[in-house]
Parts: structure tokens; C-alpha cells; sequence
């Protein structure tokens, strides 16, 4: 099994397919700080790919590079074999990548139904005259998302706060309604900035547990970064590990594990 | 029933009907402040701009004559021909559309992340920009706009009301007009707003300018569409406020009564602009009539700017804007 080149089955049976995502030579400065140092990596269609480092070493940036928050100075990437133009976040969103944040982005004056509607926008095409008079097409393109929405609803077990304004939600549903703004998108690329950070043991459970559904039954290919290296190990096909901007080891959780760099970068080393 | 009582019947209604208007105006300064955060400044001018607009193209006025005569030595004024007031008020419309996406290319989308003073000042610049290009494309005489709505007394109310109390109560016609437009407005947008992608888009963008990029929205688009909806709003003022009392600059000064208006309703609530209009629309009348003459009249001038200055010291907020917590 060579898990780098992409096609394979994992050992619990799901389909891992060719390259869908490419970062090729990605170099990010603010001003005269380099955020991130000529880093290249890919991401396969189907597959959890994590992204991890200690603080401040470019992790939330690359995720900025690819929904297009960022643009790179130097450097090229491609998604599904063509190489993207500089995109607006608009854009990347349309083109079937979502995200969730680590400080959270909700609308929080909307309920969450509401909010995991503007999920479905990308989704749906009447023009603004058709929406106006309420008739036909649009009239049936709500019913059809709003059907979709509920499925999502389900499958993240937030029904019963289905009408609450999201500005009153505890912090741990807030994090899983803005999980299912993004997988309402029915994203080809899910990108996940510390989805579990400031969570307890159980609800990280719980998420993790989306995390690999999600995956499971829709076959989306998700990206994440995150700090719990015990769920980072447990989840994910491949790990990519940053540092101070550059990339210092990229492999699956065994071989990063083992990888002397990493084992560095996250305990120090010793100077004697 | 006493005189006094039916008088102020008679002011009460009076001043709904006018602060109908006010709300009117209030609205479409609402309406961006909440997509965009920024306090528009030339929304009364918009308004004045609108009229004028719909005045010269029902008139088939040549726009910019006066400049084109200056350069060129010519003497054209009108086209000489009569456009219908429903095309023209499409084409109008149009322009409005037009307009929006000119304050969205050329200034807003500079501004993007700026201070809100800056935008402000932005949007005072922009007032003065339309008023000088209003007077050189329509002129600055005054001039009458009439689309077809009646005016005058209601002579159904003042029959009825004469019989049943012997005092028949003075309600104009235009401002029952007013009155119904501005209902079916607030209506049509509420649901606009609640019931359509783009109004979901358009509180998604009023919330969280990040989070309604990563789903998708272009703010761009958004913005346009705001602003071309207050463009609409300030185009059904400038209709109502130029029938009643005929299309002229002072027109723009409106703009400055819809901020009491706006700091008693709250700067974020479309309900907010329609009471608080209504509010200041009959707070004013009544104390003119009845205080007014105690102090020598005139008390409309300043009754409500008196009344938002108490608001904001014990309410600043308004009656219905979003309190602002802290939270340490």
C-alpha cells in the first residue's frame, strides 16, 4: 500500500482516489514576515488530511490560501488537474470548498436553520425576479434545499435547536452548526480550521466522530488542522506537520510520528 | 365631543400621515446601515436626485442642457415629447440600479475594512457630488411632480366624521396614498428579506462579512443590491414628499429629520425607522398644538431633535436597535 500516490483502499474499506487538490511551491509574506515557506503538498480525493504545527507556525494561513482568504506571492494551486486562477473566497466557495473558522463565523442574528440555509446559496440559481415573485422555480428550490437542510439537521442531531437564534447557542453547538453550514455546501473539499479546539473530551468525541461520517457517507474530502494529536493521529489518512512556516514532515500519522524533525518541533531539543 | 379633542384627532392623524414620510426616508438609511454599517449620508439627496430624475424624464427634459447650451451655444431644453409616469418611473428606476453599482465601482469597494468615519465622510462627499450633479443635469428651479396621484382633501372622511361629530376631519388624499405605499413597502421588503436567497444573503452579509464569503456570497453583489434597493426607497420618497410639496433642493434637508427618527428607532431596525417616524410625525404636531402656543410657536423646527437628544441619554440604543453588551 503506498498511501502517496493515491488510489488505494484504506484498511476500514473506503476509497482513497488520484490527487484532487495540489500546493505546489507556496510561499505567504506579511510584510517582511514569511508565513509560510515554499510549501508543497497534496490532497487526495476522499481522504482526511490534516495539517499540524505548533502555534503560529502558518497552519491557519495555508487553510486561508486555499478558500482564497490569502493569496500566495509565490507559488501555484491546482484543483482537479487545472491551475486556479487568484479567486475571491466568493469564488472558491462556489467552486465546492467550504470551511468552517476557529473563532467561529455565524450569522449570529439568524437562526440556525437560517444559517445553514446560506449554506445551500451556492446551490441554489433562480434570479433575483423569480425570487421576488415567490412562484415556480424558486418556490421549489427552497422546498428542495430546505428538504437537504433537514437531512444535514439530522445527521448532526441539532434538531432540537433548530429555531434558536445562534448568538444564544453554548459554544460546543455553535462549533456543530458551523459544521453543517459547511456540509450543507455538499462540499468536494471540507476544510476544517481546529474544529475541536476549547471542546470537552466527550463533545470532541462526538465531533470526531462527525468528522469521520462525514467522510464515511457523503465521500467528502476533508482537510483539517488541529492541536489534539491524539485525535489528529486517530483520524486522519495523512498529516502534513509546519514549523515556523516551513513543512517538516508529511506522511500518515506513523511516519510523522516517528519523524525526528516532528518529534523536535513539538518537545525541543536539546542543546548539550 | 369638545372641539379640542377632535382638533387633536385631526393632528394626530395629520402627523401619522406625515410621519409616514419621515419613516420613509428613515428606511433607506436603515437599509444600508444594516448590510454595510455605513451611516449614508446622501440618502436624502438620493431621494432628491430620484424625483428629479423622474420630473425631467416624464418632462423630456434634455439633461445637462444648461452645460450643453454654455459649451456648444445651442438653446435646447426638452425633447418635446411626454413620457407616461410608469415608464417613467421604470427608467428611473433604472438609473437608480445604475447609480448603485457606480457607488459600489467607483467609491464603496475602495473603502472596503475602512473606519465607519471614513465611510461617513465618504458618503457626505457623495451628497454633495449627486446635489451638484442633479442641478446640472435638471436645473435648480422648482418644479411640480405629478404622476397622478390624488390630492387634496378626502371628502368621504370629511363627510362622515361631519356627520357623526359635526366636525368634519381634514385628511389629505396624498398622504393616504403615502401611507398605503409605504405599508406595502415595508411588507414587500420584510419579506424579501425572510423569505428569498437574496434577502438571506443580504442579513448573512449584514452579520458576518467572512462568514457569508466562505458560503459563497460576493459582496459586491450584495452591496449593489442594497444600495439599488435604497435607491427604490428614496425614489418612492422623493414621489410622495415632491408631490406634496413640489421637487426642490431643500428636499435633501429631509434627510436630517430621518436622523431623530432613526436615533429613536434604533439605527438597525426596519421597524424601529417606522415607529419612530410615526412618533416624530405626531410627537410634533401634537406639541405644536398644543405646547406651540404657549412659546410662541415653531416648535416643529426642533421638537424632534429635542426628543432624540433625551433618547440618547437615557436610551441610546433606541426603541428597538440591538443593546450593546459587553462582555469582559
Amino acid at each position: 500500500m503506498n498511501a502517496m500516490a493515491g488510489n488505494y483502499t484504506t484498511e476500514d474499506g473506503r476509497k482513497i482516489g488520484g490527487v484532487m487538490m495540489e500546493m505546489r511551491n507556496i510561499t505567504l509574506r506579511f510584510g517582511g514576515v514569511e508565513a509560510i515557506k515554499d510549501i508543497s503538498f497534496d490532497i487526495l480525493e476522499g481522504e482526511i488530511r490534516a495539517i499540524i504545527g505548533p502555534n503560529g507556525a502558518g497552519k491557519s494561513s495555508m487553510l486561508n490560501v486555499i478558500s482564497g482568504f490569502y493569496h500566495p506571492q509565490e507559488g501555484e494551486v491546482w484543483f482537479h488537474g487545472a491551475k486556479r486562477p487568484s479567486m475571491k473566497p466568493y469564488q472558491v466557495a462556489q467552486q465546492g470548498i467550504a470551511r468552517t473558522f476557529q473563532n467561529i463565523a455565524l450569522f449570529d442574528g439568524m437562526s440556525v436553520l437560517d444559517n445553514i440555509m446560506t449554506g445551500r446559496l451556492t446551490h441554489m440559481k433562480t434570479g433575483l425576479l423569480s425570487q421576488a415573485l415567490w412562484r415556480g422555480a424558486a418556490e421549489r428550490e427552497e422546498v428542495a434545499n430546505r428538504e437537504f437542510v433537514e437531512k444535514i439537521i439530522d445527521f448532526l442531531e441539532i434538531q432540537h435547536i433548530r429555531k434558536t437564534p445562534v448568538g444564544r447557542l453554548p459554544y460546543g453547538l455553535k462549533k456543530r452548526v458551523e459544521l453543517a453550514r459547511a456540509l450543507a455546501a455538499e462540499p468536494k473539499l471540507l476544510l476544517l480550521d481546529e474544529p475541536m479546539a476549547g471542546m470537552n473530551v466527550e463533545e470532541k468525541e462526538d465531533m470526531s466522530r462527525y468528522i469521520l461520517d462525514t467522510n464515511d457517507e457523503f465521500g467528502t474530502t476533508i482537510a483539517l488542522i488541529e492541536h489534539d494529536m491524539g485525535v489528529v493521529m486517530d483520524l486522519s489518512d495523512r498529516v502534513v506537520v509546519m514549523d515556523y512556516g516551513r513543512k517538516i514532515g508529511d506522511g500518515t500519522p506513523d511516519d510523522v510520528r516517528n519523524n525526528q524533525d516532528v518529534i523536535d518541533a513539538y518537545l525541543g531539543v536539546s542543546h548539550d | 365631543m369638545p372641539d379640542t379633542v377632535l382638533f387633536a384627532a385631526e393632528v394626530t392623524l395629520n402627523g401619522l400621515m406625515a410621519g409616514v414620510l419621515y419613516s420613509l426616508v428613515a428606511l433607506g438609511f436603515v437599509l444600508i446601515f444594516k448590510a454595510s454599517g455605513i451611516f449614508n449620508y446622501a440618502q436624502g439627496v438620493m431621494a432628491l436626485f430620484a424625483a428629479l430624475t423622474l420630473v425631467g424624464i416624464m418632462e423630456g427634459q434634455v439633461p445637462f442642457s444648461h452645460l450643453i447650451n454654455a459649451i456648444f451655444g445651442t438653446n435646447i431644453h426638452h425633447f418635446g415629447w411626454h413620457v407616461p409616469a410608469v415608464l417613467a418611473i421604470v427608467l428611473t428606476v433604472g438609473l437608480m440600479v445604475v447609480f448603485a453599482w457606480g457607488v459600489n465601482h467607483f467609491l464603496m469597494r475602495h473603502l472596503v475594512n475602512q473606519e465607519p468615519i471614513i465611510l461617513f465622510m465618504a458618503t457626505i462627499g457623495l451628497a454633495f457630488f449627486l446635489e451638484g450633479v442633479g442641478d446640472l443635469m435638471w436645473g435648480s428651479d422648482i418644479k411640480t411632480l405629478d404622476i397622478g396621484l390624488p390630492q387634496g382633501i378626502n371628502e368621504t372622511i370629511d363627510r362622515v366624521t361631519f356627520d357623526a361629530f359635526g366636525y368634519g376631519l381634514f385628511i389629505d388624499n396624498l398622504d393616504i396614498v403615502a401611507t398605503i405605499i409605504a405599508v406595502i413597502l415595508v411588507v414587500a421588503l420584510v419579506l424579501f428579506s425572510q423569505y428569498t436567497k437574496q434577502g438571506r444573503a443580504l442579513r448573512a452579509v449584514a452579520d458576518d462579512h467572512q462568514a457569508a464569503l466562505s458560503v459563497g456570497i460576493s459582496l459586491n453583489y450584495i452591496w449593489v443590491l442594497v444600495w439599488s434597493i435604497a435607491g427604490f426607497v428614496a425614489l418612492v420618497a422623493g414621489i410622495m414628499w415632491g408631490a406634496k410639496s413640489g421637487v426642490q433642493f431643500s428636499l435633501s434637508l429631509i434627510a436630517l429629520k430621518a436622523l431623530p427618527v432613526l436615533m429613536l428607532g434604533g439605527f438597525t431596525s426596519i421597524p424601529g425607522a417606522i415607529i419612530g417616524g410615526l412618533i416624530i410625525g405626531v410627537g410634533e404636531k401634537l406639541f405644536e398644538f398644543f405646547i406651540g402656543p404657549l412659546v410662541g410657536g415653531a416648535t416643529e423646527n426642533w421638537f424632534a431633535y429635542v426628543l432624540a437628544l433625551l433618547f440618547l441619554v437615557f436610551r441610546p440604543q433606541g426603541l428597538f436597535g440591538e443593546k450593546i453588551i459587553e462582555r469582559v
